[in-house]
C-alpha cells in the first residue's frame, strides 16, 4: 500500500497564555509539536503498512525549519518525507495550501492518503477535504476506525454525532482521522540512529509551478481582517466563603434561577 | 550540555523525555509503594529498541552509542530510579559482556533476545561474603566433559526474578581464588537455579533484587563466556561500564530532586512570599545545581572517553563516586526545602532520598570506587 | 466563483428522518437577524424529501424561500453526491453567502464544495457580522478562534462567491419568527450521482443518557475534584443536573468522554453551569461561557474559571459539596 499522511507542526497551542495585561498572545518560547491528530495520522499508515506492506510518505507545507519534524518522524519508521517550502507558500489560506499539497501528491500515485481532522493553530478541519477535492478522489472524516482493507477496498467506521456509520470505499481515498484513532508510537532507538539522519525531500515553487496568483495571502479567497485575544472582563469578584455559607449561597442560586427541582 | 549532544542524542533526550513524562512518571509512586516490578513499562521500552540501544545494529541493536545511552537512564532515573535501573543492569551487566567477549554462536543465540527487550538480563557476581571483595565469593563451578555443575549462592542481584538471562560468576578454579573465577551464561528455567524471596529494600523498591540460589546447575560447556578462569578481569570491566549507567542513574535522581525543589520553593508560601525569595533558599539551590552539573560532566566525560575507545575505568569510577555523593546529599536538601511536606509519601522527593543512597552502595562502593581511582592515579604515576 | 449578482444567504438544512437538525435552524434565525434591514432573503436548502411538516418547520424559523431537490441519489446523506448538487445549485442560484451547520457532515461537506467551486470557507464561526468591506454591502464578517481558542480571527471572502462558512451547533439561538411563509422551489439535478462510498452499516450510539447538550442544569467536574468524583456525581443526581467534566478527568478516564464540555467535547448553554474544582483555561470555558448562569467553585484565588463565573467561591470542593448535599438532603427528607 502507498500511503501519503499529510502533517503539520504547530505551536502547542494548549501551552500559549494570554498577557493579562496587553491581552496579546505570549507566543515567545512556546515549543512547536507535531499536530496531534497528525501524530495518530502516522500510527494509522505505520500499523497499515505493518500489516499490509507498502511505504509511508510524509508531505508538510511550511518552513525550513519543520525539516526537524519530518525527521522525528523518520525516526518513527516514515519511509519518505517531502517538505515545500517557498516564501511564495506562506500566508495561504486552506484552499491555497490544499492546492499546494495536492500538486505535491501528484506526483505520486497513493493508495490512500490519511490527515488529520484538525490542526490545533488552525482548527478549521478544512485542508484534508479540499486536497481530496484537488486529487479528484473522495474522502472520509472523522474516521475512527480502520476495520479492514483489501486489494482494492478500504472498510472503516465514520462517527458522527448519533451514530457510526461503517463505509466501504474504493481505493484512492483520503480520510482524516482524529487523535483518538491510535496511540502513537514513541520515536524508536534505531531508528533515530538509522533513519532519522536521511534526506528530506525539500520542494520549491519552481519544482511544483502553481500559479503566483494562487497562492500566498494573494491567492487566498479568505483574508485575515484582523485578530484579537480574547478579552477578559470580569462579571462579579469570586468570594472567599465558609462551607456552610458557600452552600447557602449556591443554593439561593439555585431556587433563584429555577435549579432547584421540584421535589426540593 | 546541549552543545556537546549532536542532532541524534537530542532525538534520543526528546524521546525519553516523552516516554517518562507519559509512561513512567504515572507509575513511580505506585511501583515504588507496592514493591512492584513494572513490567508493562519494560514491554513499552522494548517497544523503543531501549534495550538494544548502544549496541550495533548486527544483532538487533540501535546502533547508538554509550552517551545516549547515559541520556536514556538518566531520564528515566529522572521520574523513577526503579525504571532507569532496571535497563541499566540489563545492558551493562548482561547484554554487553556478551556482545563484548561472547563468541558468535553465543551472541546468536541470546543477543536478538536481549537486545529486543523479548529477555531481560541480570549478573550475578555478589555473594552473602563477597561483595567489595570479590575475590572471597565461593560458588564453584566443576568442570565435566561437555557442561560445567555450578553450585553457590548469589545475593542482592538485580532484575533477579525477572529476568531470563544470567552472567554468573564461579570459580573453576577455587585454589586460584580471584585468578580461578569464570563467566557463565545461565537461562533462567534451567534445573537446579532458582530465586530467592525479594529483599524489602530502602529504596527503589520496584526494583526486584533476590538471591539466586545455584543448586548443581548444569550449564553447557558453550556457555562459558569468554576464557576460563579469566572472568576476573571481565567482572573489572564489566563494572567499569555498569558504573556509567548507575552514575547516568544518581545524576537522574539529583536531576529529577532539583526540579521538585525548584518547583515547589517557588509556589510554597511562607512569611507573605514564596519561600524562593530567601537567600538562603537561593544558595542552597545554587549549590545543589553546581554539584549535580559537576557529576553530569563527569558522567558523560566517561561516556565520551569509552565511546572514543579509550581507557575509561578512572572516568567512570570518579563519575559514581561523585554522582553517588551528590545525588544523597542533594536529594536530603529537597526534602528539607520541602519542610513537613517532603517527609510524606504525598510527594516524590522522600522517595527520591530513599532511591539516592543506593548509588553509593551497588556496583561498587564509594569506597571500591576510591580503590579504583587510586589504583589508577599510582599508575599514572605523580601526573 | 465569481458572478456579480449573489444575493440572499442559502442555509444547508442537515436532517435525517423527518428531524431538522438544530444547528441549521440556529443559521436561519441567525441569517433572519442579519438581513433584517435588507432586501435579501434567507432560503434553505434541502437535499431528500420535504414533507409539509418540514416545510412548515423551517418556514417556522424565518426561511423565505426552501430550494430542494428530491433527486432519490441524495435522499441519503452523501458527502459527494450532495457536494455535486450543492455545486449545481449554487451554479444555478448564485447565493452571496452559504452557510453550515458546524457538524461532522457541514464540517466535510463544506470545504469539498469551497474547494469546487474557489471559494473562501470560514470554519467554525462563532459570531457572525454584516461588513462593508471596501463598500461591498452585505458582504460577511465572520470571527472564529484559533490557536486552541486563545485568540480570534474575524474572516472574510471579499473577492469570490458565495462565503461559506460553518458554525458550531449551539453557538446562535433559534427562534421563531411571526411570519412564516417560505417559497418552495424545486431543483432538479443533470448531475451524475455515482458516489463510489457504500455504506455497510449503520450502528446509532446507545442512548444510556440525555445528551449533554440539551440539559437544562449541569453539575461538572475538573481536575480538582477527582478524588470526591461520586460527591458531584451525587449532588447532579440530586439535583435532576447532568454530569459534566473538564478535558483532565476524561483523560485521565474517570468520566466518560460524552460527559466532556469544552473546546473538544461539547459546546453547552444549560440554564445553570455549576463548575466544581475546573480551573476554567480556554479549552473549556469555550464551552460553557453562554450558560444563563455560572457557579464556579475552586481553591485557586486566580482560576480563570472567576472570569466567567456569575457566582465566585474560592474553597474547598469537596467541604462546599459536602455542606450542600446536607442542605439538599435536609430539603429532600420529608
Amino acid at each position: 500500500m502507498n500511503i501519503a499522511v499529510l502533517v503539520k507542526q504547530v505551536p502547542n497551542t494548549t501551552e500559549i497564555k494570554v498577557d493579562k495585561e496587553t491581552g496579546a498572545l505570549i507566543r515567545k518560547g512556546i515549543p512547536t509539536i507535531i499536530n496531534p491528530d497528525d501524530l495518530s495520522a502516522v500510527e494509522v499508515a505505520l500499523k497499515l503498512k505493518a500489516t499490509h506492506g507498502g511505504k509511508v510518505h510524509v508531505f508538510t507545507m511550511g518552513p525550513k525549519s519543520a525539516e526537524s519534524m519530518l525527521r522525528e518522524l523518520y525516526a518513527r519508521g516514515v519511509d519518505d518525507a517531502t517538505l515545500l517550502c517557498d516564501k511564495a507558500f506562506a500566508g495561504s489560506d486552506t484552499w491555497s495550501t490544499s492546492l499546494v499539497l495536492s500538486t505535491a501528491l501528484k506526483r505520486h500515485r497513493f493508495d490512500l492518503v490519511i490527515a488529520g481532522r484538525q490542526a490545533i493553530d488552525g482548527d478549521t478541519a478544512q485542508v484534508g477535504p479540499q486536497v481530496a477535492e484537488f486529487l479528484g478522489i473522495p474522502h472520509i472524516s472523522y474516521v475512527d476506525e480502520i476495520r479492514g482493507v483489501d486489494a482494492t477496498h478500504c472498510f472503516l467506521r465514520k462517527k458522527e454525532e448519533k451514530q457510526s456509520m461503517h463505509l466501504k470505499c474504493p481505493f484512492p481515498l483520503l480520510i482524516t482521522v482524529l487523535d483518538g484513532i491510535a496511540k502513537p508510537r514513541y520515536m524508536n532507538m534505531t531508528h533515530i540512529f538509522n533513519n532519522a539522519s536521511r534526506d528530506v525531500e525539500i520542494l520549491d515553487n519552481d519544482a511544483l509551478a502553481i500559479e503566483k496568483a494562487d497562492l500566498g495571502i494573494k491567492g487566498s479567497p479568505t483574508k485575515v481582517k484582523k485578530t484579537y485575544a480574547k478579552s477578559i472582563t470580569k462579571k462579579t469578584t469570586a468570594e472567599s466563603l465558609a462551607p456552610e455559607d458557600a452552600a447557602e449561597r449556591i443554593l439561593a442560586v439555585l431556587r433563584e434561577k429555577g435549579g432547584m427541582p421540584d421535589a426540593l | 550540555m546541549d552543545h556537546l549532544l549532536n542532532d541524534q542524542h537530542k532525538l534520543v533526550q526528546k524521546t525519553l523525555r516523552d516516554f517518562t513524562a507519559n509512561e513512567v512518571k504515572p507509575l513511580a509512586k505506585a511501583i515504588d509503594e507496592g514493591e512492584r516490578f513494572p513490567r508493562e513499562t519494560v514491554s513499552k521500552m522494548a517497544e523503543m529498541n531501549l534495550f538494544g540501544l548502544p549496541f550495533d545494529t548486527a544483532y538487533g541493536g540501535a546502533g547508538g552509542d554509550t552517551v545516549s545511552y547515559a541520556i536514556a537512564v538518566l531520564e528515566l532515573s529522572k521520574a523513577c530510579a526503579t525504571t532507569g535501573v532496571i535497563l541499566s543492569a540489563h545492558v551493562s551487566l548482561c547484554a554487553a559482556p556478551i556482545a563484548t567477549w561472547g563468541n558468535d554462536a553465543q551472541k546468536e543465540a541470546y543477543l536478538p533476545g536481549l537486545l529486543s527487550g523479548a529477555s531481560l538480563g541480570a549478573f550475578g557476581l555478589t555473594e552473602p561474603n563477597a561483595g567489595t571483595d570479590a575475590g572471597a565469593q565461593k560458588t564453584v563451578a566443576t568442570e565435566h566433559d561437555d557442561h560445567f555443575v555450578l553450585n553457590g549462592n548469589k545475593i542482592f542481584i538485580t532484575n533477579a526474578g525477572e529476568a531470563d538471562l544470567y552472567i554468573i560468576s564461579a570459580l573453576t578454579n577455587p585454589d586460584a581464588r580471584h585468578r580461578g573465577i569464570s563467566l557463565f551464561i545461565v537461562e533462567a528455567d534451567t534445573p537446579g537455579f532458582s530465586v530467592g524471596k525479594k529483599e524489602m529494600k530502602l529504596g527503589i523498591r520496584g526494583s526486584s533484587t533476590r538471591e539466586l540460589i545455584l543448586d548443581n546447575v548444569t550449564v553447557p560447556k558453550a556457555n562459558l563466556l569468554g576464557k576460563r578462569d579469566k572472568g576476573f578481569a571481565m567482572i573489572m570491566e564489566i563494572l567499569s561500564g555498569g558504573r556509567i549507567g548507575i552514575a547516568a542513574q544518581a545524576v537522574g535522581i539529583t536531576e529529577g530532586a532539583i526540579e521538585e525543589a525548584l518547583r515547589y520553593t517557588s509556589e510554597r508560601k511562607q512569611f507573605g512570599k514564596p519561600i524562593i525569595s530567601f537567600q538562603n533558599t537561593q544558595f542552597m539551590l545554587a549549590e545543589m545545581e553546581t554539584k549535580k552539573e559537576a557529576a553530569k560532566q563527569l558522567l558523560f566525560k566517561a561516556a565520551r572517553y569509552k565511546d572514543q575507545g579509550r581507557p575509561y575505568a578512572k572516568e567512570a569510577a570518579m563519575a559514581k563516586l561523585y554522582a553517588g555523593n551528590t545525588t544523597t546529599e542533594v536529594t536530603q536538601q529537597a526534602v528539607q526545602l520541602f519542610g513537613g511536606y517532603g517527609y510524606t509519601r504525598e510527594y516524590d522527593v522522600e522517595r527520591m532520598m530513599r532511591d539516592a543512597k543506593i548509588t553509593e552502595i551497588y556496583e561498587g562502593t564509594n569506597e571500591a570506587q576510591k580503590m579504583v581511582i587510586a589504583n589508577m592515579m599510582m599508575k599514572e604515576g605523580a601526573a | 466563483m465569481r458572478y456579480d449578482d449573489g444575493k440572499d444567504c442559502f442555509i444547508y438544512i442537515q436532517h435525517e428522518h423527518g428531524v431538522i437538525e438544530n444547528g441549521s435552524l440556529e443559521l436561519i434565525t441567525k441569517a433572519k437577524e442579519l438581513l433584517s434591514d435588507t432586501e435579501e432573503n434567507v432560503v434553505a436548502v434541502l437535499l431528500g424529501t420535504l414533507d409539509q411538516n418540514t416545510h412548515d418547520t423551517l418556514a417556522d424559523y424565518g426561511a423565505d424561500a426552501i430550494i430542494v431537490c428530491e433527486h432519490p441519489d441524495v435522499s441519503a446523506y452523501d458527502c459527494l453526491n450532495h457536494a455535486a448538487v450543492l455545486t449545481e445549485i449554487i451554479e444555478t442560484h448564485h447565493p452571496k453567502s452559504f452557510l453550515f451547520p458546524g457538524t461532522v457532515r457541514g464540517r466535510e461537506l463544506a470545504p469539498r464544495i469551497s474547494a469546487r467551486v474557489h471559494t473562501g470557507l470560514t470554519a467554525d464561526a462563532t459570531r457572525i457580522e454584516l461588513d462593508n468591506h471596501e463598500g461591498q454591502t452585505h458582504s460577511l464578517a465572520i470571527t472564529r478562534p484559533a490557536f486552541g481558542g486563545n485568540l480570534f480571527a474575524t474572516i472574510i471572502t471579499p473577492d469570490h462567491v458565495p462565503q461559506m462558512a460553518t458554525i458550531r451547533p449551539g453557538v446562535f439561538e433559534m427562534k421563531k419568527v411571526n411570519t412564516p411563509y417560505a417559497k418552495r422551489i424545486d431543483h432538479t439535478t443533470d448531475v451524475e450521482l455515482k458516489s463510489p462510498i457504500e455504506i455497510e452499516a449503520i450502528i446509532p450510539k446507545e442512548n444510556d443518557n440525555a445528551s449533554i447538550a440539551d440539559a437544562k442544569l449541569i453539575v461538572s467536574a475538573g481536575r480538582g475534584v477527582k478524588d470526591c468524583l461520586d460527591m458531584v456525581q451525587h449532588v447532579a443526581k440530586t439535583l435532576n443536573a447532568e454530569l459534566g467534566a473538564s478535558r483532565a478527568l476524561v483523560d485521565d478516564g474517570v468520566v466518560a468522554k460524552l460527559s466532556q464540555v469544552g473546546q473538544t467535547g461539547s459546546t453547552v448553554r444549560p440554564l445553570l453551569y455549576m463548575a466544581c474544582g475546573i480551573s476554567g483555561a480556554l479549552q473549556h470555558t469555550a464551552g460553557m461561557d453562554k450558560s444563563e448562569t455560572i457557579i464556579a467553585i475552586n481553591n485557586d484565588p486566580a482560576a480563570p474559571i472567576f472570569d466567567v463565573a456569575d457566582l465566585g467561591i474560592i474553597g474547598d470542593a469537596k467541604e462546599i459539596l459536602t455542606h450542600l448535599m446536607r442542605r439538599l438532603d435536609v430539603s429532600n427528607t420529608p
